[in-house]
């Protein structure tokens, strides 16, 4: 039985063709402008405050539009991308080790498996440039050499050394870089902001994004909020599992709803495990916490040869230990990308024994006190979880699921195919493929947010503004309608098990089925057993409170219900995709040896899902690459 | 300068705690050297004040003290005043970390600023002393710690003087920008309290008389 | 292992502690999922769970806070809620839990407080104005080590709000010395430096923080051990912006 259905293929209508390296200024050229004086009466909603909503808002706020920002969290300044740790990726050849934009171009499609478009990771190498520079002169406070100039590091599935770091917080320092800029528009008066607002629904008005309906979550308000333009900037739904490194809020909700108004939702199974999380410790577990990639420059990776080993780590002798991945993949050793790392981990060992992240060697070679300048902060996060001294003894790391590569499709604009809604950073699905290198989704996330949309957002408002709007307005009612059915719902049912029983239930599915690894039989059962938990949630779940107040749970139940939606359309994907690539690996294609094996004939495109309320329909996008040939990814 | 809106500022008013503090201090390290004159044989104190009032300095010290303390007072009060209404009440709460001489700051003042009162109806006006005679500083000081309780009174009134300089020292420099250790306060705290408890101690076991 | 909590419900105006006795915990638990297992809990016996904020659970974020036992974060040093984990009780232990509690910081329910002043004393002036574009090259301005380090550490400030909940005198103080000094020994950030101190220290004072009496409570419970000094240098900053410079 087929799981869905297809449709005419879609094509990007906004790419210029010619040289890659003009391409970006070609568009830019391109690009209708609306003139400073007009950009006043232009209004732009930006959901989400991480990277990219924070850096756009603040952005369009300085070009002199009139922009509405909402985040759920109490402040723009909590989005998770404050959690990244490792760095930011830039071809800026500071180190003279043969980098260069096309090298990281080159990288990052190599890294991506082949699944993204070439158009889109060029430009993202050619901005990464900037970035750097525009956070420097924000006063982001990068690690620096001895003689003042920005140092940088080695991260996975490159060989050399373009990543800019601030210690282990460099999320954190970027982000408030964002932050700061956007807090300077609020008080300059160009940004409205609105925090503890979670979007519910998107407002489609003659096939354009004219708005949102949000609720504000301490006062339970509906309401609504209209604009020329919507940007959505909403992150990744790696929460779907339950258990990720994202933050407990984090959810697909936005993105969701938009697909659910008639947004494409690109690569959905393209999920990403990262390598190097702190194990489960219990079933209390909340979420998981993740240690930077960036340890693997000078940590090593074992595990016991004998995997029924009981002694304690540093009780095993040098010449029982494996050191897999150094011995699998010599020329990148430790450093392999995410995907090939958390799958060796993945077939060596288990959840419960995990594997061994060793800085003994790290320790004698640098020294103690070099340890802590590089990885202080995070060898002391890791001992306050586990209780265990990391420069005594080896951690213990294990894979945990940790971004989303797919996310609403984008044009070459970042335009989603509903005219007027934008989709930025983590949410949409444009730069990584089928799986992202470490230190990319800052990059990333800056360049669509400082960048690119500021860039060519223009060419849409120039046809604005749009006719006024209220909430009488037949399309508007139905939308506010339909979300306060929903909220009734969910508050109607009052059953016997909590939201984050199902939530813990469908996560574990999802993490079996549909995980690291997955199989044409797991994932058939996945489809069977999500709409019949999704049933038992709508029949049996239980919200306590009413929704005007502050109501945690009716927040978490709404999220939840959406990831039911998400979870069925993500088995799908990764159902009709037979072939491994990147984050998604099928067990029925895969090498002799147990590497990925893609197939470019069938798949080398990008899956675009549309809803339609019973089977998804599928829209192929070409994927064609004129610069980096596809080959098998090797690492070894 | 700016100085209203500098004023108006909590660091502003800090700044004045600061500099009127160290007016104090200044007045309150030459006093004590002073009163070591004691040490020097009968009549040298005597000595000491006719000479300060030969030239000339005794009323525009007490007016630029006055000055001073004014302004230290009200600053404290608009300080103490905004951060009751700012601070949590808290059910539970821990007693705060810091030293003790920073947690007595305000209280200590209010020591402090009584003391003053008594001591200057004691040893400058002369109505609450045993002897109480005008220009005879010696007569007076020596009547005076005969007494327990005036020594008491004194020695309780100088420990809090210390411990409000201990602090004092080191949060001023602070409030003007200054880093300084902690020990830099103690140390000044100890030889000001040592330097004024010299003199009842000496009386009262007979070595001054 | 058991623990007590007394935790502080509120819900309108008033409030109250409430005693919970959870008596199947594990040490591994961190303090949120505490809270999470007492929440799952009450809500199958038909109460209202308890409202609290987190959100990354890896002590970055700022969002979570409480009060337990009367010390923000608890009782481990540089320490955020979320990473607070229950091997550091005792079996048995009786905890306090309450809000951050200070005028400008009003709670909206249970454990939830309003911290958005800190949004306001950082658009006051906690930036360095720099469109976006109109940057140099990153190499074009080398900053000492030293410098570097300096701002990095200020810089490590997560707006949790633990500052203000401890101190004796309500005072944000911490919090504002820490973007201040962040922003004011970088040479991006010297344009605007003192401009930048008035402002936010204006701003700060605006929102009815108290002012620093520098007993140092803040820093100790500080859960990214901000130091003291920022304050020194921010109180310079302030000074000399009002007696040599004449911009406002």
């Amino acid at each position: 039985m087929s799981f869905h259905t297809e449709g005419p293929p879609i094509a990007d209508q906004r790419v210029p063709a010619g040289p890659i390296e003009t391409r970006w200024d070609r568009r830019r050229f391109s690009a209708r402008l609306v003139n400073p004086a007009n950009r006043r009466n232009r209004t732009v909603i930006v959901v989400g405050t991480g990277l990219a909503g924070g850096s756009a808002a603040a952005t369009l706020g300085e070009l002199g539009y009139r922009v509405k920002s909402f985040c759920y969290q109490d402040s723009p300044r909590r989005a998770h991308s404050i959690a990244a740790q490792g760095g930011i990726n830039a071809a800026k050849n500071y180190r003279n080790d043969g980098d260069s934009v096309h090298r990281l171009f080159y990288d990052t499609v190599k890294g991506g498996d082949f699944r993204s478009r070439e158009s889109n990771v060029h430009r993202l190498a050619q901005i990464s440039v900037e970035i750097i520079d525009q956070c420097v002169a924000q006063g982001v406070p990068f690690a620096r050499e001895y003689g003042g100039l920005l140092d940088t590091r080695s991260f996975g599935g490159a060989q050399v050394s373009r990543t800019f770091y601030a210690r282990g917080q460099t999320g954190q320092q970027l982000l408030l870089g964002a932050y700061q800029a956007l807090e300077r528009q609020i008080n300059a008066g160009r940004v409205e902001m609105h925090a503890r607002h979670e979007m519910l629904d998107l407002v489609v008005v003659d096939g354009r994004a004219r708005g949102i309906v949000v609720r504000d979550l301490v006062s339970g308000e509906i309401s609504t909020h209209f604009a020329d333009a919507v940007v959505l900037a909403t992150g990744g739904y790696g929460n779907v599992f339950h258990l990720s490194t994202n933050a407990k809020g984090c959810n697909t909700t936005a993105i969701w709803r938009a697909h659910r108004r008639g947004a494409l939702f690109a690569n959905p199974c393209f999920t990403q495990i990262h390598p190097t999380c702190i194990p489960i410790s219990g079933d209390h577990q909340s979420k998981l916490t993740l240690m930077s990639e960036s340890l693997r420059n000078d940590g090593r990776v074992w595990v016991p040869k004998n995997p029924h080993d009981t002694r304690k780590s540093n009780d095993i002798p040098e010449a029982e230990r494996d050191y897999f991945l150094e011995r699998m993949y010599p020329s990148f050793g430790n450093l392999v990308p995410r995907d090939i790392a958390s799958r060796a981990a993945k077939n060596i060992s288990d959840e419960k024994r995990g594997v061994y992240l060793d800085f003994a060697d790290a320790l004698k070679r640098l020294g103690p006190l070099a340890v802590e300048e590089r990885y202080g902060n995070l060898f002391e996060m890791y001992q306050r979880i586990t209780g265990d001294d990391p420069y005594k003894v080896p951690m213990r790391i294990y894979p945990a699921v940790h971004y989303t590569m797919g996310g609403l499709w984008v044009d070459y604009d970042l335009r989603s195919n509903i005219p007027g809604l934008y989709v930025i950073g983590e949410a949409n699905f444009s730069d990584h493929g089928a799986n992202r290198l470490g230190a990319s989704a800052l990059m990333q996330g800056l360049a669509d947010g400082y960048f690119v949309l500021p860039g060519v957002i223009g060419d849409y408002l120039a046809d604005g503004p749009f006719e006024d709007l209220d909430d009488a307005h037949p399309a508007v009612a139905d939308t506010v309608s339909e979300v306060r059915g929903r909220i009734k719902t969910l508050l109607a049912v009052d059953g016997d098990r909590t939201v984050e029983s199902f939530h813990r239930e469908l996560g574990r599915l999802m993490w079996d089925e549909c995980g690291m690894e997955r199989n044409e039989a797991g994932l058939r059962k996945a489809l069977e057993r999500i709409p019949e938990l999704r049933e038992e949630f709508w029949q049996r779940v239980k919200v306590p409170g009413s929704g005007a107040e502050l109501n945690q749970q009716l927040e978490k139940a709404g999220r939840v219900a959406d990831f039911f939606e998400l979870a069925e359309l993500m088995c799908v994907d990764a159902l009709h995709r037979e072939e491994s690539c990147g984050g998604h690996f099928r067990s029925e294609s895969q090498t002799p040896d147990g590497e990925a094996l893609r197939d470019d004939a069938r798949f080398s495109y990008v899956a675009a899902w549309e809803f339609t309320g019973e089977k998804p329909v599928l829209h192929k996008e070409e994927l064609v690459f004129e610069h980096v040939q596809p080959t098998t990814r090797s690492y070894a | 300068m700016d100085t209203i809106r500098l004023y108006r500022s909590t660091i502003g008013k800090k700044a004045v705690m600061a500099v009127t503090g160290a007016v104090m201090f200044l007045y309150v390290v030459v006093h004590m050297l002073g009163n070591l004159s004691i040490f020097a044989g009968p009549g040298a104190l005597d000595a000491y004040g006719k000479f300060l009032r030969d030239i000339n300095v005794v009323w525009p010290t007490r007016f630029g003290l006055l000055i001073a303390v004014v302004l230290h007072f009200i600053a404290a009060y608009q300080l103490t005043a905004k951060a009751r209404k700012a601070r949590g009440r808290y059910e539970h709460r821990r007693p705060v970390q810091g030293s003790y001489a920073a947690r007595t700051m305000r209280w200590g003042g209010v020591v402090i600023g009584l003391f003053v009162v008594y001591h200057l109806l004691d040893l400058t006006a002369g109505v609450l002393n045993p002897h109480g005679v005008h220009g005879e500083i010696h007569a007076n000081v020596v009547a005076d710690f005969q007494h327990w309780y005036v020594v008491l009174a004194y020695a309780v009134a100088v420990v809090a003087l210390g411990f409000h300089i201990r602090h004092g020292v080191w949060s001023a420099t602070r409030t003007l920008g200054v880093v300084t250790s902690q020990t830099i306060g103690l140390a000044v705290a100890v030889v000001i309290c040592a330097g004024f408890l010299s003199v009842p101690f000496a009386v009262f076991t007979g070595l001054v008389s | 292992m058991k623990l007590t909590l007394r935790i502080w419900r509120q819900h309108g105006s008033s409030g109250r502690l409430v005693e919970y006795v959870m008596d199947d915990l594990s040490p591994d638990m961190s303090f949120l999922e505490a809270l999470d297992v007492l929440n799952e809990k009450l809500i199958l016996a038909g109460e209202e769970p308890v409202a609290f904020d987190h959100d990354c659970r890896e002590g970055i974020c700022g969002m979570c806070g409480v009060m337990i036992n009367g010390v923000a974060h608890g009782p481990q040093k540089a320490t955020t809620a979320c990473q607070l984990h229950l091997r550091h009780f005792k079996d048995g232990d009786v905890l306090t839990v309450e809000p951050w509690r200070a005028d400008p910081f009003p709670v909206v329910r249970d454990l939830v407080v309003d911290r958005s002043a800190f949004d306001r004393i950082i658009a006051a002036g906690g930036y360095v104005s720099v469109p976006t574009g109109s940057a140099p090259d990153a190499h074009a301005l080398p900053v000492p080590k030293p410098d570097a380090d300096t701002a990095f550490e200020a810089a490590a400030c997560i707006g949790c709000g633990a500052c203000v909940a401890a101190c004796p005198n309500g005072s944000a103080m911490l919090f504002t010395a820490a973007k201040a000094t962040h922003l004011g020994v970088l040479p991006q950030g010297q344009p605007e430096r003192y401009q930048r101190a008035r402002n936010m220290v204006a701003e700060h004072d605006a929102l009815g923080f108290g002012g620093c009496t520098n007993t140092g409570e803040c820093t100790s419970v500080c859960p990214k051990g901000i130091p003291l000094t920022t304050i020194a240098r921010l109180n310079a900053d302030l000074l000399k912006a009002h007696t040599t410079r004449s911009d406002r």
